[in-house]
């Protein structure tokens, strides 16, 4: 049985592994690839408790997760596919019409 | 004074006016609408426009002649109608007309006058700069006049009478680009305007008398009569409205317009400044002479003792002067002098002044027309410049002859017969001075016609060119008015019963007397001074041999200095002191005070502005410059960049976690 402590610590990886990629990253895909990390770190903490408290509900929630996460990546890469149609770059940093 | 029963007994309403009565209104409104006509649209009409007013005219006549039908088919009453005008407090105004024999005579002579000079016109004015101009004034007068007449109240009578004013002021300014025309215009109508304050004075003093309750004429002479009045207010009433009467029919000392009027178309000289409109001075104190009669007897001899002086002043006056007008305009104030005179002289009197009125209306017009005739063939009004038009001019000296021969007083000629009651009157009420005067100024004016007869038409002609007789409608007009000149005084004459004393009466009727050594006497004054004046001028060549009379002869050539008088004492002062001093106070008093107002308004505004600038927009500016300096802070947290708003995210997060967490 692996201690929960490490799993955690696991999951907290991913997950800044993922923030970091959000904030730092320029590429729109690699973007949309952090959130994935997050939201996995999310399902790992998840189904790291569910497992712990002998619940389900942790693991019913991981796949709900993982739907919503297949369908935000979906629209994801069609607002990148449509960006980069206009545009001709994924840059984020250039994509900066969402002020004032 | 008259009896009050008896005035009920005669002066009654009519029971049954006839159509011409109920539609006298019209007379005054035909003008009227021939004036409007002429001036909106004359220009484009053949003729120029003369057509409305002719035919206005002569229709005006035709009602007059109906009206007066009525007063001479026995008559004896009054037709009064009108309507509502206006109402302030108490006071009623109204709209409204009053026809009995006298206004039915007073219309007769102003709409057939007026007709011949607008008939006279079409060749005096032919070729005039404003001659559609001149026939619209020519009818707004005639119609001025015709409400003065036919007014049942006092302030329809005032709007007449400043009306007329106006127009007399037009047309003597007619040809205003000749200085000395305008100059007379604006003489004529300031010293009327001098008289006119007082009667306007007078006015309010008679709606006072009724309580500013009417200013209607027939309930004020009731009021009067009755004695509702004090002496004393109805004296002062008099005595005001006389003020009026002496400025409009030119009485001393305010007579000293009408010579001047004559800068103005003979025609307008003939119609108001010898016929109509001086006389509406006279008419005047006719209407109201019940306040005159039961005023303080002082004030009839007032009257009086201005017509005395007037008459013989003007007369002798008439002597001197070279421009034919002139002699007429002298003889026509004293000629006015002469109808009040008579006013003066009672109820009698007053009759004989209609009816001096009436035939002076007649033969002034004439002699003015004939001297128009004149003027208009030699180009020249000075006597000077004419002499021999007898042959020349035939049916102008015939005619100019029998209209001098009026105003002399032959017999049996218009002038005769009103003289000759004026005298009788004058003899048979005891006013022995005022018989003397008559009977003097009757032969003074026999003396100057006949001086203004010899210099015009006989002797060598004195001027240039080839003079010719005047067209058709100028002479026509001549014709007609002197055959009116040898008929008129025959319906006052006593021994065709006196017919005019039928129609024109003061509450009761007066017995026409004859008295066989006045009428003598007369007419041996208008022969006397017909033939001092034949011998004096029969030898006539370049110099007046009244000249001869020296300091005698300067005076009255000077007009007794009254102009002199008038301009150093009265108008240079005014002109040159007066205005000079109300100057200075425009200049550093009204300015001063408008000036400093302006001044301490500048400097209140310059703080204000101050404040406005520096307070108010401040704290507006500063407002605004709080909110731009923050804005531009905050702005750059929304650079539109995803990531950035992100990390806020994040941080909010991280922030809210460790809040959390601690607690």
């Amino acid at each position: 049985m692996i201690r929960l402590p490490l799993v955690l610590f696991l999951s907290a990886a991913l997950f800044s592994t993922g923030v970091y990629g959000v904030l730092a990253r320029r590429n729109g895909v690699l973007v949309l690839m952090s959130i994935e990390l997050m939201l996995n770190a999310v399902n790992i903490n998840l189904v790291a408790f569910g497992a712990a408290l002998h619940d389900l509900t942790g693991q019913v929630f991981a796949l709900f997760v993982i739907t919503v996460a297949a369908a935000e990546v979906g629209i994801g890469l069609a607002i990148v596919i449509l960006i980069y149609r206009n545009r001709e770059t994924i840059n984020v940093d250039e994509v900066n019409l969402l002020k004032w | 004074m008259v009896a009050a029963e008896s005035a009920e007994s005669i002066v009654k309403a009519i029971h049954d006016p006839s159509w011409f009565l109920r539609y006298s209104w019209l007379i005054a409104l035909l003008p009227a609408i021939a004036a409007a006509f002429t001036l909106f649209i004359g220009k484009r009409t053949p003729g120029k426009g003369s057509v409305y007013g002719i035919t206005a005219l002569a229709a005006a006549l035709v009602m007059s002649l109906g009206v007066l039908w009525t007063f001479v088919g026995g008559e004896r009453g009054f037709y009064e109608a009108s309507i509502p005008w206006f109402q302030i407090g108490q006071l009623h105004m109204e709209a409204g007309v009053y026809v009995d024999g006298l206004t039915a005579v007073m219309l007769v002579v102003v709409t057939s006058i007026s007709l011949c000079v607008h008939i006279y016109s079409l060749g005096y004015m032919k070729g005039d700069v404003r001659y559609t101009w001149f026939y619209v004034v020519l009818s707004l007068f005639t119609s001025a006049m015709l409400v003065v007449v036919l007014a049942n109240n006092l302030f329809m009578l005032l709007v007449g009478w400043e009306i007329m004013g106006v127009c007399s002021y037009l047309l003597i300014g007619h040809w205003w680009e000749d200085h000395v025309n305008s100059s007379s215009a604006i003489k004529a109508f300031i010293t009327t305007r001098v008289g006119d304050v007082p009667f306007m004075f007078g006015i309010f003093v008679l709606v006072f008398i009724t309580g500013f309750t009417t200013s209607n004429i027939p309930k004020i002479s009731e009021i009067v009569s009755s004695g509702g009045a004090s002496v004393g207010l109805v004296s002062a009433a008099a005595l005001l409205l006389f003020g009026g009467t002496i400025g409009k029919s030119a009485q001393f000392p305010l007579h000293v317009w009408l010579p001047d009027a004559m800068a103005g178309p003979t025609p307008v000289s003939a119609l108001i400044h010898a016929a109509t409109m001086v006389a509406a001075g006279v008419y005047l104190v006719g209407r109201l002479f019940i306040v005159f009669l039961d005023a303080d007897p002082v004030v009839l001899q007032i009257v009086a003792i201005v017509a005395g002086i007037t008459m013989l002043g003007a007369a002798l006056m008439a002597f001197t002067q070279d421009d034919i007008k002139r002699v007429l305009a002298y003889s026509t104030i004293s000629q006015l002098a002469y109808m009040i005179a008579g006013m003066s002289m009672g109820p009698a009197g007053r009759t004989g002044a209609f009816f001096h009125l009436f035939t002076h209306a007649f033969f002034k017009a004439l002699l003015f027309l004939g001297s128009g005739a004149v003027i208009h063939a030699v180009h020249s009004n000075n006597m000077s410049e004419m002499g021999g038009l007898r042959r020349r001019l035939p049916i102008t000296f015939w005619t100019f002859l029998i209209g001098s021969l009026a105003l002399s007083g032959v017999p049996p000629l218009a002038g005769f017969w009103s003289k000759d009651e004026l005298l009788v009157v004058a003899e048979h009420e005891g006013h022995p001075v005022l018989f003397v005067v008559l009977l003097v100024t009757a032969l003074l004016t026999a003396f100057y016609m006949t001086r203004a007869v010899l210099l015009t038409f006989y002797g060598d002609f004195r001027g240039h060119g080839e003079p010719h007789e005047a067209p058709r409608s100028m002479t026509g007009v001549l014709v007609a008015l002197a055959s009116v000149t040898v008929v008129a005084g025959f319906v006052g004459s006593p021994q065709l019963g006196a017919v005019f004393g039928k129609w024109v009466y003061f509450q009761e009727l007066e017995e026409a007397l004859f008295v066989p050594w006045v009428a003598v006497l007369s007419t041996l004054a208008a022969l006397g001074g017909i033939l001092i004046g034949y011998a004096v001028y029969r030898d006539y060549q370049a110099r007046d041999p009244l000249r001869s009379l020296g300091g005698a002869y300067t005076l009255v050539s000077n007009k007794f200095y009254i102009d002199d008088v008038y301009w150093k004492g009265i108008v240079r002062p005014i002109r040159d002191d007066v205005s000079s001093g109300v100057y200075w106070n425009d200049r550093h008093v009204i300015d001063g005070v408008v000036n400093g107002a302006a001044a301490f308004t500048k400097v209140v505004a310059s703080g204000v502005n101050w404040f406005d600038l520096k307070v108010i927009d401040g704290a507006v500016n500063g407002l605004a410059n709080i909110a731009g300096f923050t804005g531009g802070l905050l702005r750059y947290i929304q650079s539109g960049n995803v990531q950035r708003y992100a990390v806020f995210l994040f941080t909010g997060v991280v922030v809210l976690a460790v809040i959390f967490t601690k607690i």
